[in-house]
């Protein structure tokens, strides 16, 4: 069965070029940059490349790239960095809907501590400029928040967040893993300092990412070591990887122009999904969201029971529901929208890429009206009104 | 991805048993229904019971079910299972017996198992005219509010399912799934089954040793005996009953059921039963029970 990938947001395929770019370093050039020798001099040399086409995916300079595991490998640099910059401050700022790499770092500091502030979300998935303006204090030492959210695809208002941030002297931290390629990023002009990004997202490997400090920040590496990214980040590099990164990266500059392609077929399901099945919502802001994504919730019925559905088909998908979540509890991103539970546990995430075609999207519009009436069949409730869908919601109130 | 047996896709994809059951004033049957669960909660099920009155026997069984994979096939499951069965037949079914037709249910999923026991308690106790309330399990401490689950309710799948992990309580009912401050409190009942568990086969052993070398004697009978009774009361009671000793009159034992066991006449028949496996084991195989 071929598989049809809509999951682009966990994961991506690596474009054959960026294969091609990187197997010389898995065979013949496998010396150590930092060598003397120009065995591996030849490799330091590419190293320094593939810096730089990170770089110029940001709008960067080659020396405000640090090469990193993964993205949760920079959400943690970042954030430590930033207090061990500043350690008479004691106060972060984040929001609700960050992705664990971010939330349970605040959550650590806490207990050692720090106060955090999570901002809300309205139902849209959007955060208020005015409820940052209100937290932020001369005690703060970070606001960190993500570009664009994984679930929904919701995007922030970085540069707004960043300059209020700059008022009370505090650092800005953004999480980017999921925007990096889908949306023009030019750091040069910008608010952001500290900026995270992951290559399995953008059609590179796993077990890469790269952060970017801007000059003039001080930063304080979590790993200590030799002095691999001029002392910032210890460990003989991740050669391959990094090469692929920078061609990943290269690739992704490339293509942003024919993003609104992404964007168009991402409608076209969306709408065809919307249109052919009653029932249903899109969870997140209609427009300031990636263009690759869509969250829809399709009431009455249970998230997981659809993707294995789905999965017959071949067709790759995510669901917030508590089932897919690990933890009982549905997405933490859907419930601080205040979505209701009709909603939270029948929401679908679809993905796209740039390798998404037309007739794909349309298979999943051919199955899906399907597939939903088949598990709406099985299910007890049918309508808003049904009384028992009324039990318990109150005493569930949604938690923070 | 989850990893589920043949039998648990195969039923998902193909449930069997689905739907409601119209109730059509057909002579000598009643149509019931018994739900748990919740949308909040992330699952429900509703099952529906067809039953001939005269020989309380369970002729047709459908569900409906909102929720994961293992929900729907454990559903199925049990309406697969519980079709011909006579009612108390039927409250003998197991989370457990549900999840090995189904060839097992990853841990994290044993909870969709329980819930099919749960409802098919909720379809016979609706249909006996029991009120819920006296056999609701959810009427002791609450522990984990998230998913609004009771010590009672956490007493017996542990002892059911001889878990021995705060994780596994989580997998099989939810508790401690939400935001976690109960996970302590699970672990404390954990521990207090445990406990009773060890003393209980501790004084088994002793008292087996002593009753190999003489016969019992009337009085050691009667003590045994009584100690028995006071080890099930609990359950009994926290399902709204009390069972009481009348008298030992050789190897019949007489007891007093009371409470919303001792209304039902079925119900009754069961704990009759129950009562008496655990005498037979316990103290003499050769004790029959007899409620007065």
């Amino acid at each position: 069965m071929t598989v049809i990938y809509l999951d682009n947001n966990a994961t991506t395929c690596i474009d054959p070029e960026v294969l091609q770019a990187m197997l010389p370093y898995l065979t013949q050039f496998y010396g150590n940059p930092s060598s003397m020798h120009s065995f591996g001099g030849q490799v330091g040399k590419a190293v320094q490349q593939a810096r730089a086409q990170v770089a110029a995916l940001l709008g960067a300079e080659d020396t405000e790239i640090v090469f990193t595991s993964c993205g949760t490998e920079g959400n943690n640099a970042a954030i430590r960095a930033a207090l061990a910059a500043q350690p008479d401050r004691r106060h972060i700022i984040t929001t609700a809907v960050e992705h664990p790499a971010i939330l349970n770092v605040c959550k650590q500091l806490e207990k050692q501590g720090y106060s955090v502030t999570y901002l809300s979300v309205d139902s849209q998935g959007q955060i208020e400029l005015m409820e940052l303006e209100a937290a932020l204090t001369g005690n703060t030492a970070l606001v960190t928040t993500m570009y664009a959210n994984n679930e929904t695809g919701v995007i922030f208002p970085v540069e707004q967040i960043g300059l209020r941030a700059k008022d009370v002297g505090a650092l800005f931290h953004v999480d980017a893993v999921q925007a990096v390629g889908k949306v023009p990023i030019d750091l040069k002009s910008s608010s952001i300092d500290l900026l995270t990004l992951s290559g399995h997202k953008l059609h590179a490997p796993k077990g890469i990412g790269a952060l970017y400090i801007r000059r003039g920040v001080r930063f304080r590496p979590l790993l200590l070591g030799g002095h691999q990214e001029r002392g910032r980040r210890a460990g003989t590099e991740n050669v391959p990887g990094l090469i692929a990164l920078g061609k990943a990266a290269e690739l992704a500059r490339l293509h942003l122009p024919q993003v609104k392609q992404e964007k168009q077929l991402r409608d076209r399901l969306e709408q065809g999904l919307l249109r052919t099945i009653a029932d249903t919502q899109v969870n997140g802001h209609p427009t300031l969201r990636l263009p690759n994504t869509t969250n829809i919730g399709f009431k009455y019925i249970e998230g997981e029971a659809i993707l294995l559905s789905l999965n017959q088909y071949g067709i790759c998908a995510s669901s917030g529901s508590a089932c897919t979540s690990g933890s009982l509890e549905p997405s933490h991103v859907l419930r601080a929208m205040g979505l209701p539970y009709t909603i939270l546990h029948g929401s679908i995430r679809f993905s796209l890429s740039r390798f998404t075609t037309e007739a794909e999207v349309d298979q999943v519009l051919a199955v899906m009206p399907g597939i939903v009436e088949r598990l709406r069949a099985l299910s007890p409730f049918n309508s808003d009104q049904a009384d028992w869908l009324q039990d318990r919601q109150a005493a569930m109130a949604v938690a923070p | 991805m989850w990893d589920y047996t043949e039998k648990v896709l195969e039923l998902f994809y193909n449930p069997k048993n689905q739907g409601t059951i119209d109730a059509l004033d057909e002579p000598g049957t009643a149509v019931v229904f018994g739900e748990v669960g919740s949308i909040a909660c992330g699952d429900a099920l509703r099952l529906h019971l067809k039953i001939d009155i005269a020989a309380d026997r369970i002729l047709d069984a459908r569900f409906q079910t909102f929720g994961c994979t293992s929900a729907i096939a454990s559903s199925s499951a049990l309406t697969e299972l519980i079709k011909g069965l006579t009612l108390d037949e039927a409250l003998r079914v197991t989370n457990r017996e549900i999840a090995e037709f189904l060839g097992g249910l990853p841990e994290a999923k044993m909870h969709c198992s329980v819930m099919g026991q749960e409802a098919l308690e909720a379809a016979i106790y609706k249909y006996r005219g029991i009120e819920l309330e006296a056999h609701d399990e959810d009427e002791g401490t609450l522990v984990c509010s998230c998913f609004g689950i009771s010590e009672n309710r956490i007493r017996r799948v542990i002892i059911e399912n001889n878990l021995t992990e705060v994780e596994q309580v989580t997998s099989y009912v939810k508790a401690g799934g939400g935001c976690g401050s109960c996970l302590v409190g699970i672990e404390d009942i954990l521990a207090s089954v445990q406990q009773e568990k060890a003393a209980t086969s501790k004084r088994l052993q002793t008292e087996l040793a002593t009753a190999s070398q003489r016969p019992l004697t009337p009085i050691q009978k009667i003590n045994r005996i009584q100690q028995v009774l006071d080890e099930v009361r609990p359950m009994l009671m926290a399902d709204g009953g009390d069972v009481e000793l009348y008298d030992v009159n050789g190897d019949v034992v007489q007891v007093i059921l009371k409470g919303a066991c001792g209304s039902c006449a079925s119900s009754t028949a069961t704990l009759k039963g129950a009562i008496e496996t655990r005498l037979k084991e316990e103290v003499l195989p050769s004790l029959v029970v007899e409620a007065v």
